[in-house]
């Protein structure tokens, strides 16, 4: 009984406790989504009581307004585009150099592993300038291949795919030897089909890291044929006329495809976040 | 013996294969233009005169120690560093602490805590520059410091206060991703130590310490050196929210590699001060590295 009673007090407290300490914590996201659904002129009224939070007069006006006054749609497909090309080419480039490091016996392979270690520490912030001319150079500026080239190769995803690889067993690889697979061929029908959750680690990490990435497309996305979505609403926030409404608007349809791919793809990140904590 | 070797052969041609196209890019675009901003650090180059690069030996780097912006922002930058590491380490450390129990509905609250992570840090700066607003009638923060009884505050447009609301912000949207890890930590630590600790008395706050603390102490470490090495390349916040201002109380140092290089101009100087940067974040994992490997 007395076991039972405390079971139910732990219980109390720790869905009473986390509702109450989650609510303030997402207030910030709360009233965004609720200003976005208020006329203007209810936004910034009342807002010393907790009514600010709910919408008196729920309407999806602000988001009519986003799409009239700016092509928000064609953002976000642009970001869907420039960030599933990048992990398209990221999974195979580099899963295929890290499978080769785990694997395949070849000279200077020791050295490419620990150049890559080592350069998984360089920031791409210090080399951004030069980065940037080389860009320039080719031409890339407001073209797709300067938001995607740069970033194929990975030091961090080749580093994971070839921890992942490494604990494959050799017993399997030989017997598709055995079968008559040359080392290229059992690298695609043998490997690949089971190794599922590294490349959806990569996937999802890649993803969140591209989609949110605001520098970089900065100051390669200079028009609007290839502007991101990070882009769009940083640009929206600036431009007149200043009405709170759809800026909120703006910000929580940005949020809307990061939200739907977390959900989806959520065990995998948790998994991929974890994992580097663990390897790294 | 001959199917060995013709293996081997094979392998090897395979292995060429797989390397290449990522050696290839690796080398276009990351230690090209990591050698390059050491390279151009040492001269004049401005984009203005692209013809006309001088090499000046020393001169932007004995520049920069007199340029009181550049260790205006190297200031900035320890600071939000300084600042943002703890706070954001103990807010994941608690929430994770609070979602670590297996109960039904757990992963609701942990996706509660993890959201503002998912929201992208513009969403988030675009927000809270809103929510900052130093007037109590348009900022939703103020109405609520006003509603205390307390005298509003300046947050982005004092520059006293400016530096800490970003912090402040930061570490609410990035402590969803350290608490995920410390999580994963928590269920690393048998059960048994738990039970044990019940049965000698231990209360909570004694199996707190003498339990989870050490259990988590390599994790810990971990994500003190993710959560600094993050912090030092801060530029998203102060581009959306304060333009380096009030006073330059926010002006980093990638924001000043980002002015100097592509509002200035001054190509050489930016590249100089990115080299300086390298060499603060590069010391700083091995120093961190290092402590991590001791044990």
């Amino acid at each position: 009984m007395n076991y039972k009673r405390k079971k139910l007090l732990g219980n109390i407290w720790f869905y009473a406790g986390n509702t109450l300490i989650a609510i303030i914590f997402i207030s910030p996201l709360i009233w965004m989504v609720s200003s976005s659904l208020k006329p203007e002129s209810e936004i910034f009224a009342g807002m010393n009581s907790l009514q600010t939070f709910i919408p008196k007069s729920a309407s999806l006006k602000n988001y009519m307004e986003v799409f009239t006054r700016i092509n928000i749609m064609k953002f976000i497909l642009n970001s869907f585009f420039y960030v599933t090309i990048i992990i398209i080419l990221d999974l195979f480039i580099n899963s295929i150099c890290g499978y080769a490091l785990a694997k395949f016996e070849f000279k200077g392979k020791d050295l490419l592993l620990t150049l890559i270690i080592s350069l998984m520490v360089l920031p791409m912030e210090s080399i951004m300038l030069p980065l940037y001319k080389q860009v320039a150079d080719l031409n890339w500026v407001n073209q797709w291949a300067g938001l995607i080239v740069p970033f194929i190769a990975k030091c961090f995803s080749i580093y994971m795919f070839r921890q992942f690889f490494v604990d494959i067993p050799n017993e399997l690889l030989e017997a598709a030897a055995i079968d008559g697979c040359g080392p290229i061929k059992t690298f695609f029908k043998v490997v690949v089909p089971i190794s599922g959750t590294v490349y959806a680690t990569i996937f999802i990490l890649d993803f969140v890291g591209h989609w949110n990435d605001f520098m970089w497309p900065m100051l390669v996305a200079t028009g609007e044929k290839i502007r991101t979505i990070q882009l769009a609403i940083q640009t929206f926030f600036g431009s007149k006329p200043i009405n709170y409404g759809p800026i909120m608007a703006s910000l929580t349809i940005s949020a809307i495809p990061m939200l739907i791919m977390f959900i989806a793809l959520q065990k995998y990140y948790v998994e991929g976040i974890a994992s580097t904590g663990i390897k790294g | 013996m001959k199917t060995k070797t013709r293996k081997k052969k094979y392998e090897k041609r395979a292995a060429y294969i797989f390397v290449i196209p990522a050696v290839l890019l690796l080398f276009a675009f990351l230690i090209l233009p990591g050698i390059s901003t050491i390279r151009y650090a040492f001269t004049d180059y401005n984009i203005m005169r692209p013809d006309d690069i001088n090499f000046i030996g020393l001169q932007n780097f004995i520049n920069l120690f007199q340029d009181k912006d550049f260790l205006k922002s190297i200031w900035n930058t320890f600071h939000f560093t300084i600042f943002v590491v703890p706070f954001q380490c103990l807010l994941a450390l608690g929430l994770a602490l609070l979602v670590s129990s297996r109960r039904r509905g757990v992963s609701i609250f942990r996706a509660a805590y993890f959201s503002p992570m998912v929201t992208s840090m513009v969403v988030v700066a675009i927000l809270w520059s809103v929510l900052y607003n130093p007037n109590p009638n348009n900022g939703l923060i103020n109405a609520f410091i006003v509603k205390l009884g307390l005298e509003p505050i300046g947050f982005l447009s004092n520059p006293k206060t400016a530096m800490n609301s970003i912090v402040f912000m930061s570490a609410w949207q990035a402590a969803g991703y350290q608490m995920m890890i410390f999580l994963a930590g928590l269920q690393g630590i048998p059960e048994e130590q738990y039970e044990a600790g019940a049965i000698d008395g231990a209360g909570s706050i004694r199996r707190f310490i003498y339990i989870t603390l050490p259990g988590l102490k390599n994790v810990i470490k971990y994500v003190i050196m993710i959560t600094m090495i993050q912090a030092m390349k801060i530029f998203t916040q102060p581009y959306v929210m304060t333009k380096g201002g009030p006073q330059n109380a926010t002006r980093t140092l990638v924001y000043y590699i980002y002015e100097q290089g592509f509002q200035s101009r001054n190509f050489g100087y930016a590249c100089a001060v990115a080299t300086i940067f390298f060499v603060i974040v590069i010391s700083m994992s091995l120093v961190l590295k290092k402590i991590i490997k001791a044990d």
